[in-house]
């Protein structure tokens, strides 16, 4: 007879789960902090800093008005004390970093240089590396971006945000804020207000980017907030895969994260953006870790236009962050492929919205929620197709793993149709590691911990495969990593 | 010589329920042994416990395995030490593939036994030669570990493992249920190819079916606990002709 169903206690579980957080570390290096508190004049001060045209002084400051006039968002399933924004610190950079202007790459601060080293971010344009540029973002500032020129040969231009503003402003000036403008919400209008820096990509017209671009975030002082922005157009038939990884410390307070990023996709242009986010998750007990509140949204702007986001989410106390497509071109396509992991005391309230416009509009939703100790974690997704959009269709599925007897996981999805030929799927399911699915691998002479990795994995494998091949390897190294325990 | 397998007044309880009481059983190396017994009588129980799973209470006796008291080693230290359970109830992975997953354990098992590891085309070919010997769909081997797969195929794949993993010691928890006849052929022929005085087999069932194929040195009938009557294998030719009530009314 099958013998009656033994599940993990909250003991096991919490062994099994116990992480190691490997970029812990802080870099002891001379930063300059405008002092905490938010005001125009804080405003001013970060435009001046970065030499700003009026344009764009007179954008952050019709965000501050605005975002004056909001209230934090209270729906997301994540609890959390208020967050003081007069206690954040706005803008902290090396000063090694903004003295004299750019740096040649030859030119990096050691220290800084050795921090990337660490994190396994080499700055330098080796052969072994030669698949990716990394622009490398230090808390307000990028530091270092690699293979520019070699990229600029193509025409693609990828740089820091504060740089495209100086180079290339009539880009900037076109695009910024037409997928997420300043008025959209809460986190998003902060952002517009003070954004420091982040990445700037354009791929012209029927040119495919020979390398993965991406962009590390660091967060490195304390008390303050990292607010990047990002901005991506693929001009008329082009092509770009851009990933992005984050790391902070290790701290006893929480650091709030809030950055925008905006995806414009012209005629039969393509975006694959790929995150992989290892920000702090704070400590067993829910101290500390960084506050993730993220507006990412991806307009299909053109038709046969196509975006895909994909993310493996394991790090941050909080997690709120929903990467959306606005399917405006007839034919264009929206995707999103997520793994979202809690442990511990971690919330992840994520999810997507896909917005059919356009005719014969195409969506697919794979989301995978991972949740082990006390970890909560909520899908949250909308599919809304509006009345033009004849033939639109979408497949969505949401399966959620449990570890141990006092995880959470939730799933709220909201379906809006307002054209009668659409066709909707909507698949979902909760299961749990069994001490039976464990045993049978330990029986094979396999580690618990390396037995709920491959467990972990194996739930999330349809989300890891969209990754390029370069980061699937990393990530799936992190799944196991963030669940890596003492037990022995 | 000590046998390989060397159980002594064992008593187990799992929940607080004492399942096993008082069972005495040995397995020489190289002889394959057959448990018999009805529903419920704490043959699976046995199995899990000599695989050394969390949740069975020793409260009792001992298990000695290679001369060595194992009952306090974590399922993955006797696996590492060739001890193999083919699961009653083989269990789903979902998302993991097979190869990979056996490749894993193999690996695993190398490692501690200070072998080196075997690279992805060593392995593949080992596990092409298996699979041609047990007839087994290639395509199961790509698939993840036992999901969907149908209770015949699921038993299959617990034999190649075991014939990948060249245990010293392999339990097979019924097995032959769920086999069909031409499996159940190939599965005993599996089994008797890999029979070998460096081998033990402890092989429980409720069928003399099986035991045709794989013929038995000793056959123990299990019943309420405990290893009630042992005997050659025509032992289980009587229980077939005469139910274990009588058999076990026989002992009493
Ligand atoms: N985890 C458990 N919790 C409670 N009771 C259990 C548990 N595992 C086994 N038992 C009980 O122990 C007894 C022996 O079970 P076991 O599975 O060992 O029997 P079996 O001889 O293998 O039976 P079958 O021939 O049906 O496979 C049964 O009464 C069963 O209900
Ligand atoms: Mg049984």
């Amino acid at each position: 007879m099958p013998e009656p169903q033994r599940t993990l206690g909250a003991a096991e579980v919490e062994q099994l789960v116990e992480r190691e957080y490997a970029y812990g570390f802080v870099t002891d290096i001379e930063t300059e902090v405008v002092p905490p508190g938010l005001s125009e004049d804080v405003i001013r001060l970060i435009s001046e800093k970065k030499e700003e045209p009026q344009w764009l002084l007179d954008w952050r400051l019709k965000a501050y008005g605005m975002w004056q006039g909001m209230t934090e968002p209270n729906w997301a399933k994540v609890s959390y004390p208020q967050i003081d924004y007069d206690a954040i610190s706005y803008y902290a950079a090396p000063k090694s970093a903004v003295a004299d202007g750019p740096k040649s790459l030859d030119d990096i601060d050691p220290e800084l240089r050795r921090t990337y080293e660490k994190l396994g971010i080499p700055l330098v344009e080796q052969q072994r590396l030669a698949g990716v540029a990394v622009d490398a973002v230090f808390d307000s500032v990028s530091v270092a971006t690699t293979f520019k020129e070699k990229l600029a040969e193509l025409g693609v231009i990828f740089c820091s945000f504060s740089e495209a503003v100086k180079e290339h402003p009539e880009l900037v000036r076109k695009y910024l804020g037409t997928v997420v403008p300043h008025t959209d919400n809460f986190f998003a209008s902060l952002n517009s207000a003070v954004f420091s820096d982040g990445s700037f990509v354009y791929v012209p017209k029927g040119v495919r980017c020979p390398m993965e671009l991406s962009t590390y975030f660091r967060i490195n002082a304390s008390e303050t907030g990292q607010f990047e922005r990002t901005l991506i157009i693929a001009d008329e038939g082009s092509y770009v895969s851009y990933l992005e990884g984050c790391t902070a410390p290790m701290r006893d307070e929480n650091q709030l994260h809030a950055a925008v990023v905006e995806l414009v996709a012209l005629e039969d242009a393509r975006i694959k953006y790929s995150t992989v986010q290892n920000w702090y998750p704070g400590d067993k007990n829910g101290v500390g870790g960084i506050y993730n509140f993220v507006t990412k949204r991806g307009k299909c702007a053109g038709a046969r236009s196509h975006i895909s986001w994909t993310q493996v989410e394991t790090g941050s106390a909080i997690t709120w962050k929903y990467p959306s497509c606005i399917l405006l071109g007839d034919d264009s396509i929206g995707e999103f492929y997520s793994v979202a992991l809690t442990a511990n005391r971690q919330q992840a309230d994520t999810g997507t919205k896909m917005i059919h416009i356009g005719r014969n509009t195409k969506s697919t939703i794979i989301s995978k929620g991972i949740s082990a100790g006390h970890g909560q974690n909520t899908y949250r997704g909308q599919v809304k197709v509006l009345p033009g959009a004849s033939n639109a269709r979408n497949f969505s599925q949401c399966d959620s793993l449990l570890i141990g007897p006092d995880s959470g996981a939730h799933t709220v999805p909201y379906i809006d149709v307002a054209n009668p030929e659409a066709q909707l799927e909507h698949e979902a399911s909760t299961s749990r590691i069994g001490e039976d699915q464990l045993f049978y691998c330990r029986q094979r002479g396999i580690d618990p911990e390396e037995a709920v990795s491959l467990i972990v994995n194996g739930f999330a494998r349809d989300v890891l495969s969209e990754l390029p091949m370069e980061f699937a390897v990393e990530a799936q190294k992190l799944l196991g990593v963030s669940l890596e325990g003492a037990v022995g | 010589m000590t046998p390989l397998l060397e159980i002594s007044g064992l008593h187990v309880e799992v929940e607080g329920r004492e399942i096993l009481r008082g069972l005495d059983l040995e397995v020489p190396l190289g002889e394959t042994h057959a448990v018999m017994g009805p529903n419920g009588s704490g043959k699976s129980t046995l199995a899990h416990v000599i695989a050394g799973r969390e949740g069975y209470e020793i409260t009792g006796g001992v298990i000695r395995y290679g001369g060595e008291d194992v009952s306090e080693l974590e399922p993955e230290e006797r696996a590492r030490k060739g001890v193999f359970l083919a699961f009653q109830y083989p269990v789903e992975i979902p998302g993991v593939n097979n190869t990979y997953f056996l490749k894993a354990a193999i690996n695993e098992i190398r490692k501690h036994r200070d072998q080196p590891e075997l690279d992805a085309v060593d392995f593949l070919s080992l596990m092409r030669d298996r699979v041609k010997l047990l007839d087994f769909d290639e395509d199961l081997i790509r698939r993840p570990v036992n999901e969907g797969f149908s209770g015949g195929e699921k038993k299959r794949n617990e034999i190649l493992q075991m014939t990948v993993l060249e245990p010293t010691l392999a339990v097979l928890d019924e097995t032959d249920s769920g086999l069909d006849i031409d499996a159940l052929r190939i599965v005993a022929e599996g089994v008797n190819r890999m029979r070998s005085p460096e081998r033990s087999f402890l092989v429980i069932t409720h069928y003399q079916r099986l035991l045709n194929h794989i013929v038995p040195d000793r056959v123990h009938v299990l019943q309420d606990g405990r290893i009630v009557e042992s005997g050659g294998s025509d032992l289980a030719l009587r229980l077939e002709a005469e139910g274990y009530t009588k058999a076990a009314a026989v002992t009493a």
